[in-house]
């Protein structure tokens, strides 16, 4: 790694960030950052959680204004003091939590706040909807109405329409923050064709994201963040994904996908037929001591629902469910965890972590059981099984009673993955387990997946990314519309292959069930 | 933006500071220092007997906010307590002029209160129905039901017997301050150390969290209704004792001052979060102005408002901590 290749900028930059520098009580965010992207160009900003890439991009989007330093656009000095000041100046941004009025229409979704106006300030409604029509068609969108009701569409199609807001205040500067987290592979595709009809029409565009095959498909530049600092801002044709992960942690990452083939034992979950409408509909399938299953499959389609339901959030309706062979009746999550089924949920904010809570709460909660005589916990017990997780997750925290909501995102994951680990499970349902969080923790992450299969853990994977799917499992099974519709080996399953299956390619799925 | 450094879970020096500037020992440092403010310019204010009034007219209180603490801890919130106390204060003493057993008449208060707050509690858990709305129904049926079946008349000739607050310990604890204390380290503990006192914080931080893990959000929910109309009904009788009649009314929002002795003692009002040790030590902080300010000449009535600043103040600083936590 020599010097950056800097000044090979394509043609003038539209947005510069000179040199800056921000810090909030106790913690230095950024320091001296500088930063560049050029009309009709997609940079990549890239960095483990907590390296300052929000903290730049909330600067540029005029959230906070710098401690020192200069924001350019167009070659003239900006004061982005407000999010109105960096609106004018043409920048957009699109959160990772999209920002829009469920019960509105598409069309005043993307009007709020500058509707067009007929007389006496009334709204414009015809010319509202033409626009929408036009700007619609600009992005050849033809599966989106000006007239639907925002709630009711998906996440893909929710993304387009903050991505037609943006567009509709002329915005020459996009920044995309983690757009892909919530998504498909086949909205990630179509999320892509936008981006590149974008980037031709000489939008330049900031795109972050943790995932790295993503940066290769889109990207021109990939400016690498860490601790604060620039690291290096490189051509996306002249580096690797193993350059740029050893950029992002400072450190050489053995792989990416750390899989280790362990002896595969006694079916430890079966599941035969099981019923539950919707999403639910004669579910098979099989999960063995020491295996690692990965469930695939497009948002919507059901896996998350399948494992509510071996999970006892929503009961079956029928079918069986058995457990070391033994038939079982699962009503609730308490009569799950005592038959030794743990489950991570997909929103670990939501679902997972009591976040006011200390780092020692929450370890135990789903083994107070295990630490609690006659209803009283005891203290130490409790200290040294918290103490045992934060060891062997590599959780950093200041201590056991850090509360846990003040910790980064990949350290709560562990702290959930932790939790249930505590009670000693035989089957671990793991939903996204690495969603949104750094590369650094998700190797970490999938470390201990391997190291847990090896001990004997059947593990049960849902996951929206194929490389993770492709990467970490033994078997992988692919469900659509509520159904398993296919099976592949590990040797069999391809991103061709398992990705048709998921969309419904018939002659995948057939030749694969 | 985390600057977490791996450190090594023991003694860290900063953890005395924290306990320090806890809400706890803010509040008790106001407590004192109050104590000794007003002291310096009335010395009045000081004298066993006025500091003594002051605890035992206000004990219930406390008591009643014990529960409360639970309540709003859990995730809700109860704004029936204060008919409540008002009914079980007038059931105990119809009881106990009408020559039932002292001991029934007091227990009838704790039995009576239970089964309000249980039914309530079953209604918001199982029914899913939110805690203000069914308490703001509850609070109308009871202060209602009062005025109507009592006609507004006080209860007189109460015998000597039923007197609780009368009973006092080594000839200088009255009862009611005893209760008052032991109830709050009761359910310190009990929420401190036990696995249900833990549910209680699991629900109110993280309804859906607290489910997957196996804990029962509805059954959770019933059991801290149900102590803490235990507690409303000590409070009741504690309020029923004091005086030589029972009124038919309890003071005017007497909820409201109830939920300002949680809130004022860094319980969360968003769940998951403070102690009844806070909330004891709120409502003796509370009670303490109120006399105070007789003592400086200023109205009592200025205690409304007061209580008012304490609850802003009190609430600012807490959304203000959460929002530095969310953006840490």
């Amino acid at each position: 790694m020599t010097t950056d290749p800097h000044s090979k900028t394509p043609t003038t930059s539209l947005l510069s960030v000179r040199a800056v520098e921000k810090a909030f009580p106790g913690v230095r965010a950024l320091s001296g950052v500088s930063f560049d992207v050029a009309e009709g160009e997609v940079h990549a900003l890239l960095g483990e959680n907590g390296a300052g890439k929000s903290t730049l991009i909330k600067i540029i989007s005029g959230v906070f204004p710098p401690d020192r330093g200069e924001v350019l656009v167009d070659g003239k000095l900006v004061d982005l003091a407000r999010p109105d000041d960096a609106r004018r100046a043409g920048i957009a941004t699109i959160y990772q939590e999209l920002l829009l009025f469920p019960e509105l229409t598409v069309a005043e979704n993307i009007f709020m706040g500058h509707a067009p106006r007929a007389g006496l300030g009334r709204i414009d409604w015809r010319a509202m909807h033409e626009k929408t029509n036009a700007l619609l068609a600009s992005l050849e969108i033809h599966d989106l109405q000006a007239d639907r009701v925002v709630g009711s569409l998906s996440v893909g199609n929710r993304q387009r329409v903050e991505i037609l807001r943006a567009l509709s205040q002329d915005a020459r500067i996009l920044i995309m923050d983690e757009p892909t987290a919530a998504l498909t592979e086949y909205d990630v595709t179509r999320l892509f064709d936008i981006v590149r009809k974008l980037r031709a029409r000489g939008v330049a565009v900031i795109y972050i994201s943790h995932r790295l095959d993503e940066i290769f498909a889109i990207a021109d530049r990939v400016t690498v963040l860490r601790d604060g600092a620039h690291v290096a801002t490189r051509r996306v044709a002249e580096t690797d994904a193993a350059g740029l992960v050893q950029l992002m942690v400072g450190r050489r990452l053995e792989s990416l996908f750390p899989k280790v083939t362990v002896p595969i034992g006694k079916p430890v979950l079966e599941v035969k037929d099981l019923e539950r409408r919707p999403l639910t509909r004669s579910v098979s399938l099989t999960v063995r001591a020491g295996e690692i299953v990965g469930l695939a499959g497009l948002v919507g389609s059901g896996r998350s629902e399948l494992a509510q339901t071996i999970f006892g959030v929503t009961p079956a309706e029928g079918g069986e469910i058995r457990i070391d062979g033994q038939k079982v009746d699962i009503r609730s999550p308490a009569q799950a965890r005592s038959l030794g089924v743990a489950y991570v949920p997909e929103d670990r904010g939501t679902q997972g972590l009591v976040r006011p809570m200390t780092v020692r709460e929450n370890f135990s909660l789903a083994a107070l059981g295990k630490v609690a005589f006659g209803g009283f916990i005891d203290r130490g017990a409790e200290r040294r099984l918290a103490g045992d997780g934060v060891k062997r997750f590599a959780v950093k925290t200041s201590s056991l009673e850090q509360i846990a909501g003040k910790l980064s995102g990949g350290n709560q994951q562990k702290i959930v993955l932790g939790k249930w680990l505590a009670n000693g499970p035989k089957l671990l349902i793991l939903d996204e387990p690495t969603r949104g969080i750094d590369v650094g923790a998700k190797a970490e992450i999938h470390r201990l997946m391997g190291e847990l299969a090896a001990q004997g853990l059947a593990i049960l994977m849902i996951s929206s990314e194929l490389p993770e799917v492709l990467g970490m499992s033994d078997r992988v099974l692919v469900m659509r519309e509520g159904r398993i519709v296919a099976e592949f080996s590990r040797e069999e399953a391809t991103q061709e292959s398992v990705g048709a299956a998921m969309m419904g390619s018939h002659q995948n799925a057939e030749q694969a069930a | 933006m985390t600057a977490l450094t791996l450190a090594g879970a023991g003694a860290d020096p900063r953890r005395r500071l924290k306990v320090l500037a806890s809400q706890e020992a803010l509040l008790a440092i106001a407590v004192i220092g109050l104590a000794i403010a007003v002291g310096l310019y009335n010395p009045r204010f000081l004298a066993v007997r006025n500091l003594s009034d002051v605890l035992l007219g206000n004990a219930y209180i406390a008591v009643a906010a014990v529960g409360m603490s639970m309540v709003i801890v859990s995730g809700n919130i109860d704004i029936s307590v204060g008919a409540l106390i008002g009914v079980l204060a007038t059931i105990s003493g119809t009881l106990a002029v009408n020559g039932a057993p002292i001991v029934v008449a007091w227990l009838a208060a704790l039995v009576a209160g239970v089964a309000v707050m249980a039914l309530q509690g079953v209604i918001i858990a199982y029914l899913r129905i939110p805690a203000i709305v069914v308490t703001l129904g509850m609070l109308s049926i009871l202060k209602g039901g009062l005025i109507s079946v009592t006609g507004g008349k006080w209860i007189t000739d109460l015998p000597d017997s039923f007197h609780l607050a009368d009973i006092e310990f080594f000839g200088m604890l009255p009862f009611p301050v005893f209760l008052m204390i032991l109830v709050t380290i009761l359910a310190a503990l009990w929420m401190r150390y036990s696995a249900s006192g833990r549910a209680i914080y699991a629900v109110g931080g993280n309804a859906e969290a607290a489910r997957l893990c196996g804990i029962s959000q509805p059954r959770t929910v019933v059991m801290v209704f149900a102590l803490h109309g235990l507690f409303a009904g000590a409070a009741a009788l504690l309020y029923a004792t004091q005086l030589r009649v029972i009124q038919s009314t309890v003071p005017p929002n007497l909820e409201l001052t109830i939920i300002t002795a949680s809130v004022v003692g860094g319980v969360s009002i968003l769940g998951g979060v403070g102690t009844v040790v806070g909330s004891t030590l709120a409502a003796v902080l509370i009670a303490e102005i109120a006399s105070a300010l007789v003592f400086i000449d200023v109205s009592p009535y200025w205690i409304r408002a007061v209580q008012g600043v304490l609850i802003l103040v009190t609430v600012i600083a807490d959304i203000l901590r959460r929002r530095r936590m969310a953006g840490a």
